[in-house]
């Protein structure tokens, strides 16, 4: 079985920031509701916006370079995430090993040069 | 001890948030609880001895493909309250995608406990190591015996790259870019000229 031990001021600090991040929400909320008065109407619930009611969504659409940006973060995320098993399993893989991460990371620079000559990755 | 509380933490937070994700009525708070259900799950990971997968799925669940479903709901401009409206009209689909998944589930975990497949030792441990770490034997097997599934996974990943681009590329014709050659390029006695007008004409350029 794997040795947990070195995990465990890791859960420590899980455990305390969970208990004061649930004192920070609940403890006001607990402590208006024992002694602030309650007495809410439908106007004071209704939305307010600088004396008119919100006129839309908040939420707005994004322009899809956004997302252009953000699968070509994935791909290269996980292109550096395959890296660490290949690194530290090299002597165990030897040669076969370091000419396939090569390839590997041929196949990814094919990509990374399709998107530079595209202009995938400017902006304007 | 802790190992069963820490188990049952993760495990509880898992099942809640996943269960949030689909009761939650803003898509952007479901995705929020997503994230929190990965974390979770990473949490389960390191407790079974797969730290390596554990960190993946941080790094690239957490870190990518979260803010990618964010970005997809926050662009979509979609009415959901018209989304809702055809919840039960889907809804026997969608039991039937529920239950093929609960017959996946049941199968695989029912072929595992029958010694069908061969993950590990029954009692949840992680498999015999090949090297020192979790990490060393996934990439030990990785890059020798899996080798052309990976090269596939990297192929994979070259289409998705290029189709991405080609789907969501578009050139932008009326914005003026900053064409670096051109003005380093430049000579002072080229860029400026010396015109003496005489009085009462303008100056032509």
């Amino acid at each position: 079985m794997l040795d947990l031990t070195q995990y465990l001021p890791i859960l420590i600090f899980l455990g305390v920031a969970l208990l004061l991040s649930a004192l920070f929400v609940f403890l006001p909320i607990g402590v208006s509701y024992l002694t602030g008065s309650h007495n809410p109407t439908a106007e004071k619930l209704s939305e307010y916006e600088c004396g008119f009611p919100a006129f839309e969504d908040p939420r707005s659409q994004f322009d899809v370079r956004f997302y252009l940006v953000a699968i070509l973060f994935i791909i290269f995320d996980l292109e550096a995430a395959f890296l660490f098993p290949w690194a530290v399993s090299l002597d165990l893989t030897g040669w076969p090993g370091w000419i396939t991460m090569m390839v590997f990371l041929g196949e990814l620079v094919i990509g990374f040069a399709y998107a530079w000559k595209k202009g995938a990755l400017e902006w304007e | 001890m802790i190992h069963a509380i820490a188990f049952y933490l993760f495990a509880t937070l898992v099942i809640a948030s996943a269960a949030l994700v689909i009761l939650a009525r803003n898509p952007v708070h479901s995705v929020l609880w997503l994230i929190l259900a990965f974390f979770n799950a990473a949490g389960l990971m390191v407790l079974v001895g797969a730290e390596f997968i554990a960190m993946l799925l941080v790094i690239v669940y957490v870190g990518a493909v979260a803010v990618l479903f964010l970005f997809v709901v926050m662009m979509l401009d979609i009415d959901f309250a018209e989304l809702r409206a055809g919840f039960v009209r889907n809804f026997p689909l969608g039991l039937l995608i529920a239950l093929v998944l609960l017959a996946e589930l049941v199968l695989g975990i029912g072929a595992y406990k029958a010694g069908a497949i061969a993950l590990g030792t029954a009692d949840g441990a992680a498999a015999p190591l090949i090297g020192h770490s979790n990490i060393e034997s996934i990439g030990a097997l990785l890059y020798s015996r899996y080798l052309f599934l990976f090269e596939s996974a990297g192929i994979i990943l070259l289409v998705a790259m290029v189709g991405a681009i080609v789907l969501t590329h578009r050139e932008r014709r009326d914005t003026r870019t900053q064409n670096v050659a051109k003005q380093v390029s430049r000579r002072p006695d080229e860029a400026t000229v010396n015109v003496k007008p005489e009085i009462g004409k303008g100056v032509q350029l």
